[in-house]
This record gives C-alpha cells, sequence and structure tokens, in this order.
C-alpha cells in the first residue's frame, strides 16, 4: 500500500479501525482530542460503535462493557483523563476482558499542560489502578510504529485477555509523518466463549471481579501472574541503535528515542561513540535484553521527558555493573539533541 | 389408592431465577424484586437475549440468582457499561440494577449521560433510602430526619442537603422514554412493579430510549426494624417524599402500550 502523510493521532485512530476496532469511546483532552474527533467521523461510517463519553470515568466504563461483550474496543486519552481510568482499568485486568487504552501524555502533575510528557511512566507500567495487575504497555516511537503498534495493541489483548496501552505524548500524537496502513476489513472477532452475548445455546457467562473468598480471589490473582509470566517470556520488544561499539549506551523510549538517536548522531562525529537501547515494551521491561547491551558499554545515561521514572527499571536491570547518568526534562520542556549531546559529555567526563 | 388428578400449576420458581439461596437478609426487597425481573425475562422469554449489570451495592451479587449472561460492575458505573454493550449488540436487552448510593451519589453522571443520550437500555433503581452494603451509611435519598451511621443525630439538611428525587430529575432528560415509580411492599404492589419491568423491557425492545422504574424498597437491617416494621415505616414515610406514579411516559411509550 502507498505512504500517506498522517498526523499521530489520526493515525493512531485509522490504526484501530484498520486493527478491527468495533467500538471507541472518549474524552476530548488535548494533546489527543483528533483521535476521537477522527473517530466520531470514521466509526459511525463503517456502522461501527462511537460515544463521545461523559467523562474518562464513563469511557472507560464503555470500554469496560463493550470488551465484556468480545468486542474489539479502543479509548484514547491524555494524563489527567489517563488517572481517571485507572478504576476502570483494575476492573478489566481482573475480568480479563481485552480492551486498548492509549495516553497521550502531557506535562504534569495536576492540569500541567498540554506539551509532551512521559511523566505517567510509573502509572502505566506499574499498574496505576488498584491491585496486582500489569498492564502490557507499548511505546512507540515515530508515527508508523504508532500504527503497528496500536495493531499489536489489539492482537496482544486478544491473547491474553488483558488490557494493552500505548504511550505516547504530545509530540507523537501531533506530528505528521508517512505511514503505511494495512487494507481496512470487516472486524473479525476470535471465538470468545466467556463473552456476554446472550445465554443461547450455551451455560450462561458471568464476568465478574468480586471473589468474597480469599482462597478464589487468590486463584483469580494467581492466574493473572501466570499470564503476566507469559507475557514477559514472549513479548519483549525493544530496538539496539549503533551499540556494538557504543562506550555510552543512552536508553530511551517514545519521542524522547528520537531525539537520542538525532544525538547520538552528532556525539559520534565530535567522537564521542554513542549507542541506543530503546525499549518498544516498557512493560514487560526488556530487562535481561538491556543487561548484556550494558556489558558491552563502559556508561549509561538514561533520558526521559520526566524526572527519571524508566531510570528505575534501568537500575534494576544493570544494578552497579555500570555508572548509570541521567537526563531529563519536565513539565512539558522537549530538549534540543544538543542538550542530550551535552549530557552525553558530562556523563563520560563524570568520574 | 386415589387416581391421579390433573393438577395445575399456580406458582413456580421462575426459569430466569436461580435456585439457590440469596445473601439477603430476611423480609430485604432485594430478593422480591429479583424474583419480579426473573418472571419478566420468562414472560417475554428474553433469557437468552438478556445482559444484567450488578451494582456495587447490597445487590452485587445479583448475578448469582438472576439467570442471563450478567456482568459486575464498578461502583454507579453500570449505566456506563451498559452502554457499551447495548451499542455493539443491539440485539440484546441489557439492564442495570443499581442501589441509591450506586445510581444516585457516585454513578449519577453515568446515569444522566446514559439517559439523556437516550440509550436503549433499562435501570431498576432500588431506592431503600441508605447504604446497605457499606453499613447504613447516609444515602443520597436518605430522609430528613433519617437516622443513619453517617447521620446518627439524624439527616440534618443545613448539613447533609436534600434527597434526590431520581425519578423527577430523569423525566426532564429527553433521552428517556419511560420513568416511573414503583414499590413492592405489598402484593398489589408487586403486580404493579411487575408490570411497569415489562413495559420496560418491552421499551427497550422497540428501542424508544431509555426506561427506568425505581422501587421504593427497605433495610430493615439498617434501619434497625422488622421486616413488618420496615414495610409500615417504608408506606408511611418514604412515600410521601417519593410518591409512587408514571414520572414520564413518551407517546411512542403509550402507543407501545395500547398494541400490546
Ligand atoms: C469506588 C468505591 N467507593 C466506595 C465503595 C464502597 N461501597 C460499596 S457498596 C456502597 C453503597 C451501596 O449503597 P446502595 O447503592 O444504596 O446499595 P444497597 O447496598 O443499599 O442496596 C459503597 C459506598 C466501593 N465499593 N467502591
Ligand atoms: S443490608 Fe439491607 S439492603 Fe442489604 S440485604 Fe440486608 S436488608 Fe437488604
Ligand atoms: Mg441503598
Amino acid at each position: 500500500m502507498a505512504k500517506v502523510l498522517m498526523k499521530g493521532n489520526e493515525a493512531i485512530a485509522e490504526a484501530a479501525i484498520r486493527a478491527g476496532c468495533e467500538a471507541y469511546f472518549g474524552y476530548p483532552i488535548t494533546p489527543q482530542s483528533e483521535v476521537l474527533e477522527y473517530m466520531s467521523a470514521r466509526m459511525p461510517e463503517l456502522g461501527r460503535a462511537f460515544v463521545q463519553a461523559e467523562s474518562e470515568l464513563g469511557a472507560v466504563n464503555m470500554v469496560y462493557g463493550a470488551a465484556c461483550t468480545g468486542a474489539r474496543v479502543m479509548t484514547t486519552t491524555s494524563s489527567p483523563g489517563f488517572s481517571l481510568m485507572q478504576e476502570g482499568l483494575s476492573y478489566i485486568a481482573c475480568s480479563e476482558v481485552p480492551a486498548v487504552a492509549v495516553n497521550v501524555m502531557r506535562g504534569g502533575p495536576g492540569l500541567g499542560n498540554i506539551q509532551p510528557s512521559q511523566a505517567d511512566y510509573f502509572q502505566m507500567t506499574k499498574g496505576g489502578g488498584h491491585g496486582d495487575y500489569s498492564p502490557i504497555v507499548l511505546a512507540p516511537s515515530t508515527v508508523q510504529e504508532a500504527v503497528d503498534l496500536v495493531i499489536l495493541a489489539f492482537d496482544l489483548a486478544d491473547k491474553y485477555r488483558q488490557p494493552v496501552y500505548i504511550i505516547a505524548d504530545g509530540m507523537l500524537g501531533q506530528m505528521m509523518e508517512p505511514v503505511e496502513l494495512p487494507e481496512l476489513k470487516p472486524p473479525q472477532r476470535p471465538e470468545r466463549p466467556w463473552a456476554l452475548t446472550g445465554a443461547k445455546g450455551r451455560p450462561r457467562n458471568i464476568i465478574t471481579s468480586l471473589q468474597l473468598d480469599p482462597p478464589t480471589l487468590e486463584k483469580v490473582n494467581l492466574r493473572l501472574q501466570e499470564t503476566y509470566k507469559r507475557i514477559r517470556e514472549n513479548e519483549q520488544r525493544y530496538e539496539e541503535y549503533m551499540t556494538d561499539d557504543a562506550d555510552l549506551l543512552v536508553v530511551a523510549y517514545g519521542t524522547a528515542a528520537r531525539i537520542v538517536k538525532t544525538a547520538i548522531v552528532k556525539a559520534r562525529r565530535d567522537g564521542l561513540t554513542a549507542g541506543l537501547f530503546r525499549p518498544i515494551t516498557v512493560n514487560p521491561y526488556p530487562y535481561d535484553a538491556l543487561r548484556r547491551a550494558a556489558e558491552k558499554a563502559k556508561r549509561l545515561l538514561v533520558v526521559e521527558l520526566s524526572a527519571g521514572q524508566m531510570l528505575e527499571d534501568v537500575r534494576l536491570a544493570v544494578m552497579d555493573k555500570r555508572p548509570i547518568h541521567f537526563f531529563g526534562k519536565m513539565g512539558g520542556v522537549v530538549p534540543m539533541p544538543e542538550d542530550v549531546v551535552d549530557a552525553m559529555k558530562k556523563a563520560m567526563a563524570e568520574a | 389408592m386415589s387416581e391421579a388428578k390433573e393438577e395445575k400449576i399456580v406458582f413456580q420458581r421462575p426459569k430466569a431465577l436461580c435456585d439457590v439461596v440469596t445473601h439477603y437478609c430476611p423480609g430485604c426487597l432485594h430478593g422480591v424484586v429479583h424474583r419480579v425481573i426473573a418472571e419478566v425475562i420468562d414472560d417475554l422469554g428474553i433469557q437468552e437475549i438478556t445482559v444484567g449489570i450488578a451494582p456495587v451495592g447490597c445487590s452485587v451479587l445479583a448475578y448469582n440468582y438472576i439467570a442471563t449472561d450478567f456482568a459486575e460492575a464498578a461502583h454507579g458505573r453500570a449505566p456506563a457499561m451498559a452502554t457499551g454493550m447495548k451499542r455493539v449488540h443491539p440485539e440484546l436487552v441489557v439492564f442495570t440494577y443499581q442501589g441509591d448510593g450506586d445510581l444516585a451519589a457516585i454513578g449519577t453522571n453515568e446515569l444522566i449521560h446514559a439517559a439523556t443520550r437516550g440509550e436503549n437500555i433499562t435501570t431498576i433503581f432500588i431506592n431503600n433510602a441508605i447504604y446497605g452494603m457499606t453499613g447504613g451509611q447516609m444515602a443520597p435519598t436518605t430522609l430528613p430526619g433519617q437516622v443513619t451511621t453517617s447521620t446518627p443525630r439524624g439527616r440534618d439538611t443545613k448539613l447533609a442537603g436534600f434527597p434526590v428525587r431520581v425519578c423527577e430529575l430523569v423525566s426532564t432528560l429527553e433521552g428517556s422514554a419511560y420513568i416511573v415509580r414503583r414499590s413492592a411492599y405489598n402484593p398489589s404492589e408487586i403486580r404493579k412493579l411487575k408490570a411497569a419491568i415489562k413495559t420496560a423491557f418491552q421499551v427497550q425492545m422497540a428501542g424508544l430510549g431509555y426506561s427506568l422504574v425505581e422501587v421504593v424498597s427497605n433495610c430493615p437491617t439498617n434501619w434497625g426494624m422488622t421486616p413488618l416494621e420496615s414495610l409500615k415505616w417504608l408506606q408511611e414515610n418514604m412515600l410521601a417524599y417519593y410518591p409512587l406514579g408514571d414520572y414520564k411516559v413518551k407517546d411512542s411509550v403509550k402507543e407501545l402500550m395500547a398494541k400490546k
């Protein structure tokens, strides 16, 4: 298929449609609103469900309802809205129904601002809501990758019957890039014997996250943990860029990783051999792959649009085997590649 | 041996009601309303196309008693969940079953907006003027002066405001089609309740918009009364603030009822 120039948010929306998303529920919030607007036109046109919900609480619970019936369903939001969705996402995880949620992150905390940020990393990768659940979190760094990962998100949600998140940010949502989209096909549902579709010719189904009996709830939790183990074993994804000869291994994801790539090329011109390790799944985090990559380098630098959240996962992977430096910007401030080059030089100069 | 006489069954458990012991307190009307819903499901022959949504509240386990596909919602969110279901499966009959705290406090927003969108779903609303499940705290529908565990001196409207009248509120919304208040304190009221729930489901099946049947109910346990005392208190106190009746019956619904 030919490439088309698309805005990140619109590409995310169209990718969901191509992935067979049957229902979309959302609430306006910058810098995500174009997804909602795009879906408001496209979904009804295709005979699929679209509702502009009364709030993100409404949206996530509409997602929950549609997911219970076995439909492929998505919501998108930005940071404050994602906070509101946490209770619902916890229910979705416990009930083991598939759903896709996209967070086009903005500056926080509080109302913050509408500029790009990566400060919801903890909330997204460590659960965010109550209870022991662990969502799959995919981190695109280009519009094309956003398309590919949205499609993957639906497949993984189906496969593991868990919520899958896309961790994006205002930069990715708002930028335009050429993308290639898969063919538009009518939505197809895999076999879902658990779905609530009316108990015709089968015993009735009940979907609940309530288990009053502790050993029974423990069993549910053990099954969830088993799922997360399978996910860890099978779904870790990452990219290595110029790591073979790198003295400095920079670790970054999403928009930050784009800036780092440019910085690496610049730094190499100045004689600093740097490489990039870019997690694509930030949960499950590619700890082992990062550890191996780190062993080839002398030092590490973590770059994030936050106070240092993924930094903790890098420390977990590398422990004290290599010095780990950090460079971050907060509040919607996006660093220039030159700022990152400076941080790289500083990291290599420090004793 | 006497000759076998042909006997006519006059009363039996509805097919859509599970043959189990409920967890409800003796004299609680939750169980009565469950049975009425099950009878309607049987009468309409919709057991295989119905999906229920249980709330958070004493009826959180409604899915153990009403024998259709069922989901359990987060506290107050059942109307949003029902919206998600119904929008992808318009052929299903989707109903929420909610208490006053669930529907008129934490879930007011979801209720209002499902109603105003005219979602083709049905809500059975159990108004017992109290938070039953959490031990008898004030509900949005607790009457002025009513003693609860969080209004130990009686609901002081200066501090805690006034009770919400849900039917009156929801009936103002254009998307609502059939909004009525019934009770279940005696057999005649139970019969009227059954007729209303049946109409509500039929309104949904005809795609006429949002339907809600409020049931002025009781909570003998947290009201600190015997079952009989609670039914008396309901009639003497609740009905004055929550008059039974039809609050909204759209013309389209009237036409539908005339045809049935
Ligand atoms: C988010 C959230 N907040 C609070 C609770 C605790 N809670 C459980 S049931 C309930 C009140 C239920 O009262 P009502 O809806 O009137 O139902 P009833 O038990 O009276 O039938 C509350 C506050 C909860 N489960 N979830
Ligand atoms: S606590 Fe009240 S509402 Fe709950 S089951 Fe008992 S009587 Fe019914
Ligand atoms: Mg109550």
